[in-house]
């Protein structure tokens, strides 16, 4: 028996996808008004703010509360502080809190920016040399699994 | 608006706390078709109940998008299963999955790019699925090493059928795993870091 055969497709330029749900979309609005009744895109979008600009956050940056909830802060606000008491991934927060992950992400900028949470970057891959010593320690940590 | 406070909302178990000294994350994305066990691989492994992080997708997908919801539907989720393992008390490992279809994967930003690698997840009675996928990573230049999910009522190949089948370069590894087993889960992961290391072990000579 022969499994069936992946052909190589040409090599050209890929059309790259454009994010539509950034940029601060409450976007779908005045299409046609039938958004609200289905997920709402504008809820999220009044939990997020108007304000587009996100730091760069990625799924698996790690947030710590840096300050206990002022008085002042949304419900929102206390929920990622009560949660991020002991370091908590962007995903972990985005699941727990069971908000989309681009909505996490205008959160805890806002939060960045108020300086009520602190975000340590992970490491990613560079297109660069990966590190050795890294890769080291994962697999290390892997074999005790 | 459907979010509650913060009093209703679980959060992580006491005992699924990270140490204050944890500084950084890496991640590896596990790819490949529906029900190919991608779940199964990163819940046997993981250190946590696996959770769900959805991302909405508004009119990128509407239209082009067949799989999912009923027609009338303007704003589609897409969701990711992810697990986590504590390589140290400093490094925290997250595996990721996600489905194959390359036009989901512009809502995590930097996925692809920013992780260590990807283990692509094939099943024997539906190769043809993983076909695409291997192809953008390679395009993408993120690397890769392909796990053959052996369910028991699958065809099974010899191993070099399926690297010719799949077009696969020499050197990219192809291993056999039982997706429901954490040691053969992490063996795979196993296999991906070695391959990794000796990638970086060839560029360093170069």
């Amino acid at each position: 028996m022969t499994p069936p055969q992946r052909r190589r497709r040409f090599a050209k330029e890929q059309p790259r996808l454009t994010p539509l749900a950034t940029e601060g979309s409450g976007g779908t609005e005045g299409k046609d008004g039938k958004e609200g009744d289905a997920k709402a895109p504008e809820r999220l979008y009044v939990v997020a703010g108007p304000d587009g600009q996100r730091a760069d956050l990625d799924l698996v940056t790690l947030v710590v509360a840096g300050a206990d909830p002022p008085p002042s802060a949304t419900p929102e606000q206390s929920a990622i502080l009560r949660l991020c008491t002991a370091p908590l991934s962007v995903a972990e927060l985005s699941a727990y809190l069971n908000l989309p992950f681009s909505v996490v992400t205008v959160l805890l900028t806002e939060m960045l920016t108020a300086e009520l949470v602190q975000a340590r970057a992970p490491i990613v891959r560079q297109a660069t040399l990966p590190d050795r010593s890294l890769l080291e320690a994962v697999m290390h940590g892997l074999q005790r699994l | 608006m459907d979010f509650k406070g913060s009093d209703t909302i679980p959060g992580p178990r006491t005992e699924d706390h990270l140490p204050q000294t944890a500084q950084a994350a890496v991640k590896i994305v596990i790819v490949g078709g529906f029900g190919v066990g991608k779940t199964t691989m990163v819940g046997s492994v993981s250190e946590i109940r696996p959770l769900t992080t959805e991302e909405t997708m508004t009119q990128a997908g509407i239209g082009v998008d067949d799989n999912y919801g009923s027609e009338t539907k303007t704003a589609t989720t897409v969701a990711m299963d992810f697990g986590r393992i504590s390589i140290t008390d400093q490094l925290v490992l997250y595996l990721f999955g996600t489905p194959g279809q390359e036009r989901f994967w512009f809502l995590w930003n930097g996925l692809f790019e920013g992780a260590l690698g990807a283990v692509v997840l094939i099943d024997t009675r539906r190769l043809e699925v993983s076909f695409d996928v291997i192809g953008r990573l390679e395009e993408r230049g993120v690397p890769f090493v392909v796990a053959v999910n052996s369910f028991p009522d699958a065809p099974r190949y010899p191993i070099e059928d399926l690297r010719s089948a799949l077009d696969l370069a020499e050197e990219i590894p192809i291993i056999e795993c039982d997706a429901r087993r954490r040691a053969s889960s992490r063996d795979v992961l196993m296999t991906l870091m070695r391959f990794l290391h000796a990638l970086a072990t060839a560029k360093t000579r170069a």
